[in-house]
């Protein structure tokens, strides 16, 4: 858990001095991944970096597991927190095990243990140890080396991640298949995630919360669904753009919008369209515009029929008051 | 294997240089022995020892100061908590390098005397440069994105200089130790003019009375002294920089 308080950082300059992050606090949860989202020049990585105190606050403070951070010795938090930044930055005099090693050899690990532990996290990035871990950088592709980065990062397993723009530098197509995978990964490790982004679409579908922030004030904090769903101001809604009910489907279950028990709904012919239970609602407008229907059976993995889908359901889950219908993942 | 392979081809190809050298080093051979003059040099064989002897030592301490003094000053300067006086020193340094090393070796014998010290002290000053340029030029090159990775992750500074910093700046720093040692062996033999011996004894000597065969009997072992000092410190920097950092282990 991270709770921000009235965190602040004021640059001098000649004219006095204008606050990158002026006063922003808000908590993220245990297991969270929250991402910091706006403009360049917000703040954004700003407020990251202060986190782990690469940048020293002017003022407010920043608590991690109820500990507060200023307290602490800044090389020894680090260590603690893991970093991962858009350059990826690896070490490129040292091979992937040993860049992985980074911090467990500060920590004082023994060698079996680290190199044991680089196998591990290779394997669940879903890179071949026995191939990569005695490669040194200048052998890896793009991808390839932002996953070691990744696993560089989660080394020593620390219960928080600190990512700035991490996927920024992978081709569009790559950058998808890292997203799914670290959205796979963080189902499993569930970390505490602070994740900074400028791309709104990387927001929805990483975040369960979206911190938006403009010329260093903190603009919204809220779950991708109500941000998209109701915009606090005319910057947010603009930054999130026209076609922010589109980009809302994604993170709707259809599981929020079946209706009607069992199997036996009289009035939808066995033919009609399917889908999960666990699909977005991308799926199921996809299938309302495709095929011209209003209603479609809601199926389960067992292939038994659970409820159905009607236009008039998903209108209101749009139009109800975000956040209330369990949207966040509290 | 076949890491030890894609180590060792590159490691034959910068061979290629010195079997050169050894070619035309054989056909110079030839053509003394042929001349006659290989027996005149001959006769200098004792000199050749004691002067080569002096010569090294003249290399070895001045070289060695200047590496040890150059990296440590290269370093300092490119601390953050230097960099407002970084730059103007590294101006001096460089206005420093256009003096000719003779003029260098003539200032050190009004300022100190003459004899062995003040021909070190000069060997000193005109290799430390390059050492110094290099040495800063180097650790400013390394990107700033992996000292920022490097602090992020909980390296103290003195850990990110050792395991970061110096690595990735090892390769250019090594030519420029390879530049100053060329400059250091090639401008000992002046040492002799300031009384501080060396094998330029025979060098001046032998111009100074045309005899070619003492002169060879000098040239010829500074010249390969000059050759075995690059080949020492072209191998110690093969293998001593990392291969990912490494261009010449590139493969």
């Amino acid at each position: 858990m991270i709770r921000l308080e009235s965190l602040t950082k004021i640059y001098p300059s000649a004219h006095g001095g204008a606050a990158s992050v002026d006063r922003v606090s808000f908590e993220v949860g245990a297991g969270e991944t929250c991402v910091l989202l706006g403009p360049s020049g917000c703040g954004k990585t700003t407020t990251l970096r202060m986190i782990n105190r690469l940048v020293a606050p002017t003022s407010g403070k920043v608590f991690i597991e109820g500990r507060d951070t200023s307290a602490a010795d800044p090389v020894e938090l680090r260590r603690t927190i893991g970093y991962v930044i858009q350059q990826i930055g690896l070490f490129p005099n040292m091979t992937v095990a040993e860049n992985i090693g980074v911090v467990p050899r500060l920590l004082n690990w023994d060698r079996v243990r680290m190199r044991r532990r680089a196998e591990e996290l290779l394997a669940m990035l879903a890179l071949d140890p026995a191939e990569f871990l005695d490669r040194y950088p200048n052998e890896l592709s793009g991808g390839q080396a932002q996953r070691v980065g990744v696993a560089r990062a989660l080394a020593a397993d620390p219960p928080v991640l600190l990512m700035d723009e991490p996927f920024g530098a992978v081709d569009p197509v790559n950058r998808e298949v890292i997203q799914d995978e670290f959205l796979r990964m963080q189902k499993a490790l569930r970390k505490t995630v602070l994740f900074v982004s400028h791309d709104i679409d990387e927001a929805v579908k990483m975040a369960d919360r979206i911190a938006i922030f403009r010329a260093g004030r903190l603009e919204q904090y809220a779950a991708p669904d109500e941000l998209l769903g109701r915009p606090a101001n005319e910057f947010v809604a603009s930054f999130v753009g026209s076609d922010r009910t589109l980009k809302r489907l994604r993170r709707i279950p259809v599981s929020e919008v079946v209706s009607g028990a069992g199997s036996g709904d009289p009035g939808v012919p066995p033919h009609t369209p399917t889908v999960s239970p666990t699909d977005d609602l991308r799926r199921v407008a996809t299938l309302f515009l495709e095929q011209g229907v209003d209603v479609l059976r809601c199926v389960d993995a067992d292939g038994r029929v659970v409820g159905i889908v009607t236009r008039d359901a998903v209108a209101a889950r749009l139009a109800a008051p975000a956040g209330a219908l369990g949207a966040s993942p509290e | 294997m076949t890491t030890a392979a894609r180590r060792w081809q590159p490691g034959q190809r910068s061979m290629l240089p010195y079997a050169v050298l050894a070619g035309i080093a054989l056909a110079i051979v030839w053509v003394l022995v042929a001349s006659g003059l290989w027996t005149d040099i001959l006769r200098y064989r004792k000199d050749i020892l004691y002067l080569t002897r002096q010569h090294l030592v003249l290399v070895a301490v001045s070289g060695g100061a200047a590496i040890v003094t150059g990296v440590s000053l290269g370093i300092w300067l490119s601390r953050p908590s230097m960099a407002r006086y970084a730059e103007a020193t590294m101006q001096a340094v460089n206005m420093a390098t256009s003096i000719p090393t003779l003029g260098k070796l003539a200032l050190m014998m009004t300022l100190l005397g003459i004899g062995p010290l003040p021909a070190i002290v000069g060997l000193w000053v005109a290799t430390l440069l390059p050492i110094v340029r290099n040495t800063y030029a180097g650790l400013r090159a390394v990107p700033g994105h992996l000292v920022d990775a490097a602090q992020g992750m909980g390296m103290s500074p003195g850990a990110i200089l050792r395991r970061v910093e110096l690595p990735n700046a090892l390769f250019v720093i090594f030519a420029g130790i390879r530049t100053a040692m060329a400059v250091n062996v090639g401008t000992a033999p002046i040492a002799f003019l300031i009384g501080g011996g060396g094998l330029g004894e025979l060098i001046f000597t032998g111009i100074d009375l045309q005899e070619y065969g003492m002169m060879l009997a000098g040239a010829i072992p500074t010249a390969l002294l000059a050759v075995a000092v690059d080949f020492l410190f072209g191998q110690v920097q093969y293998w001593l920089v990392p291969r990912g950092v490494n261009p010449l282990r590139n493969s």
